[in-house]
């Protein structure tokens, strides 16, 4: 959290090195210090509440809890399932969309009749409201009655498969890819875009075929965006909840509970806020860990390119 | 042997054509030097030679066999690009030992060959960094690497020169020239800059429009222009060009008025011209003798003096308005305002018809059929 801060404060240290004396820090601080309002607030709001007891359904069960809902939260076995569920979530969908975005950004910047509608309708789900997104999934796609894979499956002779309870994780991170390669299909499609024409032809000239011209030039370029989709979808799949809230509600059991959901159901099922924020402060600190290894990847990458 | 032979190549994008026909004959071993103003088409006839573009009729044959149908990599040619299109995530050593590394020859050959290269080149101690860490220069030298390190028959150039600045340009210039000795290879170079053109080609192709206007050696092009276009194009400072009319015809000799009265009898064979036909007289500045005498004399009054120390230019304006420049001793002590007179000798004058084609000159210069190097 504090790094954005801490670049940008490097950045106008240097600046004021290089070029004229003049201190631009002042001219950042209120800006600077509206985000760090923004964010110390809610956070330190959830801390308060993450060590009192504070259960909505009995008002009597007041006072400082300490660390009890720390203690009863990492005693809690879904806590673990959740985290777990987490990151199977996240990883394969980061998996999917890079290499299938990257695949069909490859196509779509070849040449052929129509490509301009083409590349639209891909980027569409990107615009669909995750809500509807998991709705048409839930209903029209993966219906084991109404939906398009069963009539597929029945058509072919094959008995249909209720996919969100025999495959319910398989089934989010269907859902979440689909609305997520689109953003990887732009960010890389761009990024092929901007490849030196010449180089490519150097390479056809050396003897690449597609294959290696693939390996050998386009993903070496792809390399940074490839880090910049990978930041900005983890920010994002960390947070969760639209889509498995429509379709499985974290079940059947805890299978397609991740720790946004786990939080919801204990503050809003359960009523018990205390543990709730207890919750949520053990999801920032994951979400921090995340992102500090993902930040450093990252800008080790920006660097070497 | 590598000869490249065009045969009646075309190109069009959609129902635009590009090249109108091109007939070409490039010997084994030459260094073959397409030049032309900016848009004229010679990249794409050098990219349809290279196989990156489609030829869209004619033949193209490379060694002895039709290349029409085979891939750039199989063309036993090589190709250094303007931008040096470096890999900018391989190191200099990966960037020359690609081609051989796709190819699957064992590491030791790689080795050996990509050393071998860069010691030709001078790249010994930059063999590790990446392209992003040398200078203009040291890409240049790497790519020309990566093309010797496969061992072409063909080396082709598109403007390799012109992302340098001008003293390093002059020094590659010299390198490329002995490369194409040491190597004994067919060079096809392309270049918009008539002195890159005229300092290292044995054969010079001048293209406009899509259309060769004449293939010959530097110094062929330099005193036997065969149009007004070739003769404006090549030499510098550019020719000048008088208006004028045909006073007098014989057989073998055209004489032509000069603007202040006299006139200059030019050994061109007479053709389809006739007295009274207007003309445009050629007359290279380095050849105006400073103070009169030749074959025939003009004057007008300097507007300009430019001292290279070597030479000086001069800019005047003759009697009848028209524009000249000259090219006179380095030490000559003429001042603006001053009144100039420019001798012409007979030989070193061209007359172009109304449409723009020379009269065919009737002596050839001695040096205009030889060729630069051994071999020829
Ligand atoms: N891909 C293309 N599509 C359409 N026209 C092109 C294309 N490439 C080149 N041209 C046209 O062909 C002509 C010759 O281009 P080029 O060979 O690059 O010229 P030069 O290298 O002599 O400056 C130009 O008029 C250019 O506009
Ligand atoms: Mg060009």
């Amino acid at each position: 959290m504090a790094t954005p801060a801490s670049t940008a404060a490097a950045n106008s240290a240097v600046k004021t090195k290089n070029t004229r004396k003049v201190d631009t820090r002042p001219f950042l601080w209120p800006s600077v210090i509206v985000l760090f309002l923004w964010m110390i607030v809610p956070l330190a709001m959830t801390l308060y509440y993450s060590v009192i007891n504070y259960n909505l359904l009995d008002p009597s069960f007041t006072g400082f809890a300490g660390l009890e809902n720390y203690k009863f939260l990492l005693e809690d076995p879904s806590l673990w399932t959740s985290m777990w569920n987490t990151l199977v979530l996240v990883g394969s969908v980061l998996i999917i969309s890079v290499v299938v975005g990257a695949l069909l950004a490859v196509l779509y910047n070849a040449r052929f009749p129509g490509r301009n509608i083409a590349r639209l309708l891909v980027i569409a789900p990107f615009f669909v409201m995750p809500t509807v997104s998991a709705l048409i999934w839930k209903n029209m796609m993966l219906h084991p009655v109404n939906g398009f894979v069963a009539w597929l499956q029945s058509a072919l002779g094959m008995v249909p498969t209720d996919w969100f309870s025999q495959y319910p994780m398989l089934s989010i991170i269907l859902i979440v890819s689909w609305q997520w390669v689109p953003f990887a299909f732009l960010i890389l499609l761009t990024a092929i875009q901007s490849l030196d024409s010449e180089q490519q032809e150097a390479a056809r000239i050396d003897g690449a075929g597609p294959v290696a011209m693939f390996f050998y030039i386009v993903l070496p370029h792809l390399q940074r965006s490839i880090s910049v989709v990978i930041m900005i979808e983890s920010i994002f799949l960390l947070a969760i909840f639209a889509e498995i809230y429509v379709t499985t509600s974290g079940g059947p059991g805890l299978a397609t509970t991740n720790l946004s959901y786990l939080i919801y159901s204990v503050g809003l099922l359960q009523f018990d806020v205390g543990y709730a924020s207890a919750g949520g402060v053990i999801a920032v600190i994951l979400a921090n860990i995340v992102a500090i290894f993902l930040i450093r990847t990252v800008s080790r990458n920006m660097q070497k390119a | 042997m590598a000869e490249v032979i065009l045969k009646n190549i075309k190109k069009s994008y959609g129902d635009v054509q590009v090249i109108k026909g091109v007939d070409l004959h490039i010997k084994d071993k030459e260094f073959c030097i397409f030049v032309g103003p900016s848009g004229c088409g010679k990249s794409t006839l050098l990219r349809m030679i290279a196989g990156l573009e489609e030829i869209t009729s004619g033949e193209l044959h490379i060694g002895g066999t039709q290349v029409n149908d085979l891939s750039p990599a199989d063309r036993g040619i090589s190709m250094v690009f303007q931008s040096y299109a470096l890999y900018p995530h391989m190191s200099v050593r990966e960037n020359m030992g690609f081609s051989l590394k796709l190819a699957k020859q064992p590491a030791e050959e790689i080795k050996r060959k990509v050393d071998e290269a860069a010691r030709i080149l001078k790249l010994d101690p930059l063999l590790d960094r990446k392209p992003a860490e040398l200078s203009g220069g040291q890409r240049q030298r790497v790519a020309i690497g990566r093309a010797i390190v496969r061992n072409p028959k063909v080396f082709l150039f598109d403007e390799p020169l012109s992302n340098l600045d001008a003293a390093l340009r002059v020094q590659m210039r010299i390198e490329i020239a002995r490369m194409h000795h040491d190597f004994d290879a067919t060079m096809i170079y392309v270049t918009h800059d008539q002195v890159e053109a005229m300092t290292m080609a044995d054969k010079i192709v001048v293209l406009q429009g899509g259309v060769i206007e004449q293939v010959g050696s530097p110094l062929d092009l330099y005193h036997h222009p065969v149009n007004k276009f070739v003769a404006g194009f090549m030499g510098s400072p550019n020719m000048n060009f008088l208006e004028s009319t045909i006073k007098q015809v014989e057989d073998e000799c055209v004489t032509v008025g000069l603007p202040g009265g006299g006139t200059v009898s030019v050994p061109v064979k007479r053709e389809q011209a006739s007295v009274g036909d207007k003309v445009t007289l050629g007359v290279r500045p380095e050849h105006l003798l400073e103070g009169g005498g030749g074959d025939g004399e003009v004057s007008g009054k300097v507007l300009v003096v430019e001292r290279l120390g070597g030479g000086t230019l001069v800019y005047a304006s003759l009697e009848d308005g028209q524009s000249i420049s000259a090219q006179i001793d380095g030490n000559s002590s003429i001042k603006v305002d001053d009144t100039i007179k420019l001798g012409l000798r007979n030989e070193t004058c061209h007359v172009f018809t109304a449409d723009g084609l020379a009269l065919p000159q009737i002596d050839r210069h001695p040096l205009a059929d030889v060729g630069r190097g051994s071999g020829h």
